[in-house]
């Protein structure tokens, strides 16, 4: 309470209320439970990154046996890993490049255009966000069925442009709506025409939120599994190898592997914060 | 917000086009097949069209369990998720100052890890030997012989913790964007802090709760992998059923159907809990 309303509150609760025992228990019972929640998310991600470093006795890896290093120095020992995940890497890395070029133009239309279906238009972006992974990926299945596309890469690869390009497009698209329109009119108004602004005042600008969109993109490609699943015909993906796999066995390299990725992605992220800090510090015009 | 550019018409829609076309070819005209293949019947590779409406009633009847359980476990992950988001979203918002983007990367951070490969960490955690179990079997939660694998707690838990930042992330954003100053308001007009909390933080927040609930029931109550990974047969999820009717009975006819009728079931509790609501407060949002 502020000072002038607490100095009138003459209730009896409102002077136990203010006891110095129990203002500070409030105080700090939402940061005590803040810490217990982060405690309690990172809890499984401790454990794939301690059960990395397990040597299990038998086939799965869900009792701690011994501390090794010999997981980490051979990731790649089990077979058929090392393949999934270069698949994995790969499919990721053009599903991103593709689902961010579409993604982006078709948030710059968005934004900065009014024209008839733009509701539309905003539906149809966002209804894939939230059907379920088993309705998109059976959906996809019918289609190569009716078609008759043989399912491998190119299937999985469509499927992964197809759910990137709406989280592309909300991502690129709150940068866009933040973006300071003077600085292109100050260009145009110095003589540059429309394509030489967007190319050297607007894409600049803007491309910090492309690529937040391209990182985001890569790792859910990389993560996704269900619309995979039914997609993927003999392919196999990280994921997907970790599917099959379970069956029979997890070793403890699916633990080194998760924690690798796990490690690149909060670095990526982390390193994009902090190129965002120090650009804005330095001024948007630092190059 | 933007200028209006007039000159050329066609430039938004050549921009849209490729991006739009994608969404269309790859999203709107699978649904299409999707739906012929729910009127048909046979199985892989042959099938026939046929207006084959017994589907829909044949699915329904026989996996009435895994509909309802599926609604069951995802209304009650939803739930306890949004129970435990809302004051850790609160806190960051209100309480994270200069470090709020640190925050909440260590909120997201855990989920770079593969689902699977998190959620294959909670058979860990939950396994027969391990300390959770012991411990709840010492406290006496748990009988002498009781498990958390194999039962529903262990899949719900896991829906639970698989979808929190879908409720974590979009209750700060609406949290974080709400004026201080209101509060503020509030309390000079002699509210206390639960009342501010209550009568203008908490509706101020609908949006934002709105949007979490959607963001994690949807894909929750379609999802296979928890019940699959943590769970038996016992509680196997209409997920579960599609993805084996599809991948491994190759009814694609009957899973089709099953498919229509959870997108069916997951809009009609949508509009039911937009309606309790009340849908004005959540334009707000859009």
């Amino acid at each position: 309470m502020t000072s002038a309303a607490q100095a009138l509150d003459t209730s009896t609760f409102g002077r136990v209320r203010d006891l110095p025992a129990l203002r500070f228990v409030r105080r700090h019972v939402l940061s005590v439970y803040a810490a217990l929640a982060l405690a309690y998310l990172f809890l499984p991600i401790v454990i794939v990154v301690l059960f990395s470093f397990n040597n299990p006795k038998g086939r799965f890896n869900f009792t701690w046996e011994g501390f090794t290093f010999k997981n980490w120095e051979n990731p790649f020992g089990y077979p058929g890993l090392g393949g999934a995940l270069r698949v994995s890497i790969e499919i990721a890395l053009l599903s991103s490049l593709f689902a961010t070029i579409l993604g982006t133009l078709v948030a710059l239309a968005l934004v900065r255009y009014r024209f008839r279906g733009s509701a539309t238009t905003n539906l149809l972006i966002f209804i894939p966000m939230t059907t379920p992974e088993v309705v998109m990926g059976a959906s996809l299945l019918t289609l190569f069925v009716n078609w008759r596309v043989p399912q491998g890469f190119g299937t999985i690869l469509i499927a992964h442009i197809l759910f990137n390009i709406s989280y592309v497009v909300v991502t690129v698209r709150a940068r866009l709506v933040g973006f300071d329109r003077h600085l292109e009119e100050a260009a145009m108004d110095l003589g540059a025409n429309e394509w030489i602004t967007f190319v050297k005042v607007t894409l600049p600008l803007i491309m910090p939120g492309i690529l937040a969109a391209g990182l985001l993109a890569f790792a859910l490609s990389i993560d996704d599994f269900v619309i995979t699943y039914f997609n993927a015909g003999a392919t196999i993906t990280f994921p997907l190898f970790v599917w099959g796999a379970a069956r029979v066995a997890t070793p403890p390299q699916i633990n080194v592997i998760g924690t690798a990725i796990f490690i690149v992605a909060v670095t990526g992220m982390l390193a994009t914060i902090v190129f965002q800090n120090y650009r804005s510090r330095k001024g948007a015009f630092a190059l | 917000m933007g200028l209006l550019h007039r000159r050329k018409g066609t430039i938004p829609y050549l921009l849209l086009a490729p991006g739009i076309g994608w969404l269309g070819v790859f999203f709107l005209v699978p649904l299409y097949y999707l739906g012929k293949m729910s009127l048909s019947q046979g199985l892989f590779p042959i099938f026939s069209f046929g207006w084959v409406w017994g589907n829909f009633r044949d699915a329904i009847t026989s996996y009435q369990t895994q509909f309802v359980r599926s609604g069951e476990y995802a209304g009650i992950a939803t739930v306890i998720a949004l129970v435990m988001s809302y004051p850790l979203a609160y806190w960051i918002a209100f309480r994270g100052g200069r470090w709020k983007n640190l925050f909440l990367l260590l909120v997201i951070a855990p989920f770079f890890v593969t689902y699977l490969i998190r959620t294959l960490a909670w058979e860990t955690i939950l396994a027969d030997n391990g300390v959770v179990v012991r411990t709840l079997q010492h406290v006496g939660i748990l009988g002498s012989n009781g498990r958390l694998l194999a039962t529903s707690t262990a899949v719900i838990a896991g829906i639970t913790y698989n979808f929190l930042p879908f409720m974590v992330l979009p209750l700060y954003v609406s949290l974080e964007q709400i004026d201080q100053r209101l509060i503020e308001a509030a309390e000079d007009l002699y509210a206390s802090r639960a009342r501010a909390f209550a009568r203008v933080t908490l509706p101020l927040s609908l949006p934002g709760v709105f949007a979490g609930v959607l963001l994690t029931f949807i894909p929750a109550a379609g999802d296979f992998i928890n019940a699959q990974l943590l769970g038996t047969p016992k509680q196997y999820m209409i997920g579960n059923v599609i993805q084996s009717e599809f991948l491994s009975v190759r009814d694609y006819p009957t899973a089709a159907s099953l498919s229509f009728v959870l997108m069916a079931g997951i809009l009609a509790i949508v509009l039911v809990f937009a309606r309790i609501l009340g849908t004005e407060r959540l334009t707000v949002a859009a």
